[in-house]
């Protein structure tokens, strides 16, 4: 019986798996086929699919274009291109060329841009896409940041940057100007205008020195002056100047959708600074490419489209319906784009621009240098300090790995490990009794089994698979075995003092800290509103379950933000409601204490919810009699709370507590989105500590895969002593 | 048996639970402001969630719904997706969690410690971790690009957590139900069905709501796994709202109302059941 039963239960997956599979089926039709890969949403995807229309028809090929969110590109090009499963061509940006190339993601564009198309695009786009000496990519369009100005404000071009900033006389809340926010990104124009620059040409980081300190000076000087709002974000400067109280604002292409709202907008090329002697703004540049992925460059179609995207006629259709600002020069002549006033002031910005170095180590870069403004900004540091530190952390994280070790110990000990793992089970297997247990235990495997191998194959292989990763560093395609060195570095703070900000044993403080006041409130609000919930005659208890969930039911990416944009300094709803109540506003982010607070205040927000629930489900498992005969045996409501309920729910929650603990220790979401570590990191715990490894410091998934394996051995010794406390507490109450 | 509480009492329960539904609700109304604002977020108005300029407009960006009536074909079958993944998640994950639990809550056998272990240690490794391990396993098992294979790694990473809770549930169902119907001539295997499942129904319906929540909020596996349009899930799609230098958060907030519609009424459907597994205790409150 128990085994048809499990068979039943296995047709059963089996069928309604191959029933959803069967849902995606797709009809080919012969022609030959190129896929296609963009991020590119709104007009410019519009323009896209007319280029592509006309592809299709004049060559008699069909594209698959795919979009795709551009939090996952990355992330899907890796995966997908080196097993022949991505795209032939793709469009991004030439800054990330270093990082493909190292990933072997994409080959060099050939007759995709023959000899006697080389004079039709714009050189320095041209440039911008070669890399050694080859050109991969054919550049589609230049992007770059610009002034945008409210006419009615600023009725002339500018003269100088300073004429600009100047106060005068704006009431209070207005700004004469704003970066669009307050990163390495927006503050390029004014370290190159000062003589900086990010990269020097051997890939070091070289914002430092009197020119890199002189420009954070500025920054620092407008931001005391009023000049520029603070803690501008996209959202925020797009309101601000839409509703008139923002002047100017430094912004990309991007910005040109949120201009319109503006009553009447104009864009200029950044302008000239005055303290500088006159030296522009100059912003870094962008190109976009159309890549070849190595399996594309093979198709002539590939090539050909590729070929077709830079063209002519494809670029006129994407400067006039896209606005993109295309690196294809004849375009230019064309009298609508000629006409097209935005267009031409972003042009002539892209001119006016520096290419975006394509090392990969800019990657390393971005994230020293934001902490470094940010910290300028809030006054603990002096520019040239904060400059120093940034050069350190970049440094850091650019450290080579150590000469690759022999294998050989760390293989010996593992196989120790797996030899004695056998000798253990071999001695319980000889037992006396084992095999009259093992038998015994039968009818039990016919009710595990499935969920055992479907767990193993598909959760603890890639788990297993992800953890060896630690014992290598350098990129994926060129791994190279480090034995112990990534853990060492981790559990020695990399050299530097065990305490230190950003250290190993630092971040586990804080994630200790951030776990227990987390579940400390999830169980006890998720508790007490359950108990009201499950009380029997509450009015209106369908309602209060609806809107009490909320939390849970809407995507947590965007409430999490909007958690952010409550905490705002200026505009959020929280210093407002301070300033209701005659207090003081907060500055949230700039401390930690009230960086963690907000923090906790997202995640409590995003996680009573499941508590209670949780809680509700094992309430309504209390038999009633029980309660009864308590309450006929004169029990108090709190001595039938503790000594009745809370003995006969607690095997229920233990196990979402434990599991609670664990989502909460490692909460990437919440961390990432509303501190983002601020201040300089000192929020982040250690699972977004492993994310900037993985992802913004040099990609050391090596490293980052040392910290999950570390994580996930202190979860598991977290998790054995709660389980080991809850026991002990339940018989206590027995 | 419950006496009717005081006055007193009761304005006292419902001015805690209310002040907690502000809570709740509060940060949400800044949602659906944004969502229902076409200019973007009200940051200026203060303490008070309200749109400035009400319209429809984020709404119809994210369906792709022009203003005649024509278009959203996509946005349709991208919901679709959504719902046949989803509810397939929380199918599978149930199908396969329940009789595991049951196990593992019911009988002592030979590597149960060792399983309860692994099963949590599962939940404690970051997911970052295994995307790229997990694309070449469903490579391997040619799932790669279809919903079935994303249906198995959704259904696989809420299986552990569908154990525990199902085993919780099944330790606080009295053993002397079961004996009873053996007592009676049922085999094991019937118990199982016809007494146990029916007294776990509730926590059957909760486990099923995190299942299918966990799926049908998610993106990274879906975007990185799935390489068609007409497959991808809702989240997808209103996750291409987040650009790399901006983010429409207008149609990304009205997507996320849209997204959390079914949720809403699958969690009330869920909470029919809970009421529905007290009432059939046959004990009423």
């Amino acid at each position: 019986m128990a085994v048809r039963l499990f068979f039943a239960w296995l047709v059963a997956v089996v069928s309604l798996v191959a029933g959803v599979a069967s849902l995606g089926g797709c009809a080919g039709t012969g022609r030959p086929r190129v896929v296609l890969w963009h991020a590119y949403r709104g007009k410019e995807e519009e323009a896209l699919r007319q280029v592509l229309a006309a592809f299709q028809k004049e060559q008699g090929v069909d594209v698959e274009a795919l979009a795709i969110p551009f939090d996952a590109y990355a992330a899907k090009l890796e995966a997908a291109v080196p097993h022949a499963h991505g795209p032939d061509v793709f469009i991004d940006a030439h800054e990330r060329l270093g990082s493909y190339l190292q990933n072997t993601l994409v080959a060099p564009v050939g007759d995709a841009v023959p000899p006697a198309d080389v004079a039709t695009y714009d050189p320095a786009a041209l440039a911008a896409a070669t890399v050694g000496g080859q050109l991969y990519g054919v550049p589609l369009a230049q992007k770059s940041l610009a002034l945008f100005v409210n006419d009615k404000l600023v009725p002339q071009a500018p003269t100088s940057f300073e004429a600009l900033a100047r106060r005068g006389d704006l009431p209070k809340g207005s700004y004469p100007v704003a970066f669009e926010s307050e990163g390495a990104f927006s503050h390029a124009p004014l370290l190159h205008a000062f003589g900086g620059r990010m990269l020097d040409d051997a890939g070091h980081f070289a914002a430092t020195g009197p020119e890199a300190e002189a420009s954070l000076a500025f920054l620092l000087g407008l931001r005391r002056a009023g000049a520029v709002p603070e803690e501008p974000s996209g959202a925020l400067v797009s309101e601000l100047f839409a509703t008139g109280k923002l002047s100017a604002v430094v912004s990309g292409p991007w910005f040109l959708a949120d201009a319109k709202k503006a009553p009447s907008y104009r864009v200029y090329p950044l302008p000239r600074l005055r303290e500088t002697g006159d030296a522009r703004l100059r912003a870094f540049l962008t190109v976009e490419l159309a890549l070849l992925a190595p399996e594309g460059a093979k198709n002539p179609h590939a090539r050909a489209l590729a070929r077709h995207l830079g063209g002519l006629a494809s670029a006129r259709l994407r400067a006039t319906v896209g606005k993109q600002v295309v690196a294809t020069t004849a375009a230019w002549d064309d009298p609508v784009v000629k006409a097209d006033r935005d267009l031409a002031a972003f042009h002539e910005a892209a001119t006016e621009s520096v290419p975006m170095p394509t090392s990969v180590s800019m990657r390393a870069a971005w994230v020293p240098l934001d902490q470094a403004i940010k910290k300028t900004l809030r006054g603990d540091a002096s520019p040239h300090d904060a400059l120093e530190e940034a050069r350190a952390r970049f440094n850091d994280a650019m450290k080579p790995p150590p000469p690759s070790p022999s294998p050989t110990p760390l293989l010996v000990a593992l196989s120790a490990v797996l030899v004695g793992l056998a000798l253990l089970a071999v001695k319980n297997a000889r037992e006396p009794g084992f095999p009259s247990r093992l038998r015994a235990s039968l009818p039990a495997y016919r009710y595990v089994a499935h969920a055992a191998v479907v767990v193993f194959v598909l959760v603890v292989l890639p788990l297993v698979a992800g953890a060896l990763t630690s014992f290598f560093a350098g990129t994926r395609n060129a791994p190279q075995y480090v034995g112990l060195t990534n853990y060492v570095m981790v559990l020695t703070a990399r050299g530097g003092p065990l305490l230190g900000s950003g250290s190993f044993w630092l971040t586990l403080l804080v994630t200790v800290l951030w776990t227990v006041v987390n579940v400390t409130f999830h169980l006890g609000i998720g508790l007490g509103l359950g108990v009201l919930l499950s009380r029997p005659l509450l009015r209106l208890k369908a309602l209060y379950r609806v809107l009490l969930i909320l939390p849970w039911a809407v995507p947590s990416y965007v409430t999490a933000l909007a958690w952010k944009g409550m905490f705002h300094r200026q505009y959020g709803a929280i210093n407002a409601l301070l300033h209701v109540l005659g207090a003081e506003p907060i500055s949230w982010f700039s401390r930690f204490s009230t960086a963690f607070s907000a923090n906790v205040a997202t995640n409590v927000w995003l996680g009573f919810p499941f508590m209670m629930v949780v809680t509700v489900g094992a309430l309504t498992a209390v038999p009633k009699d029980v309660l009864e005969a308590a309450e006929v045996d004169g029990a108090t409501r709190w001595q039938r709370f503790r000594l009745v309920v809370m003995p006969l729910v607690a095997p229920a929650l233990l196990p979402s507590v434990v599991l609670g603990s664990v989502w909460t220790f490692n909460m990437f979401n919440v961390v990432f989105l509303v501190s983002g570590g601020e201040p300089d990191g000192q929020t982040d715990i250690l699972v977004s500590e492993a994310y900037r490894w993985a992802f913004t410091r040099n990609a050391q998934y090596g490293y980052a895969a040392a910290y999950a394996v570390l994580i996930f051995g202190l979860l598991l010794l977290g998790s054995k002593a709660m389980q080991r406390l809850g026991r002990g507490a339940e018989q206590g109450a027995r | 048996m419950d006496r009717k509480p005081s006055l007193l009492e009761s304005a006292l329960v419902h001015t805690v639970l209310l002040l907690a539904v502000g809570f709740a609700v509060y940060p949400i109304l800044w949602v659906i402001s944004l969502a229902f604002s076409e200019s973007g977020l009200s940051a200026s108005s203060g303490a008070l969630p309200i749109p400035h300029d009400p319209s429809l407009a984020n709404f119809r960006a994210v369906t792709g719904v022009r203003e005649g009536g024509d278009g959203g074909t996509l946005f349709l079958i991208q919901l679709g997706n959504s719902l046949v993944v989803s509810l397939a998640t929380a199918f599978v994950a149930v199908l396969i969690a329940t009789p595991a639990a049951y196990a593992l809550a019911r009988f002592e056998f030979v590597g149960k410690k060792a399983g309860m272990s692994t099963l949590l240690a599962t939940q404690m490794f970051p997911t970052v971790a295994s995307a790229v391990p997990l694309y070449l396993l469903l490579e391997t098992l040619h799932l790669l690009d279809s919903r079935a294979g994303l249906v198995l790694v959704y259904a696989t990473t809420s299986v552990p957590f569908a154990i525990f809770q199902l085993r919780g549930s099944f330790e606080t169902i009295p053993v002397e139900l079961e004996e009873a119907a053996m007592v009676d001539g049922a085999t094991r295997a019937q118990a199982f069905l016809r007494v146990v499942l029916p007294a776990a129904r509730p926590a059957i319906a909760v486990t099923a709501l995190f299942a299918f929540m966990s799926a049908w909020n998610e993106f990274i596996l879906a975007a990185t796994l799935l390489s068609r349009e007409t497959a991808f899930t809702l989240p997808v799609l209103l996750q291409r709202f987040v650009g790399e230098h901006d983010a429409a958060w207008g149609p990304f907030a009205a997507g996320a109302i849209l997204v959390s519609v079914p949720v809403m009424a699958l969690f009330y459907l869920a909470q029919k059941q809970l009421v529905g597994g007290l009432t059939a205790g046959g004990v009423k409150g």
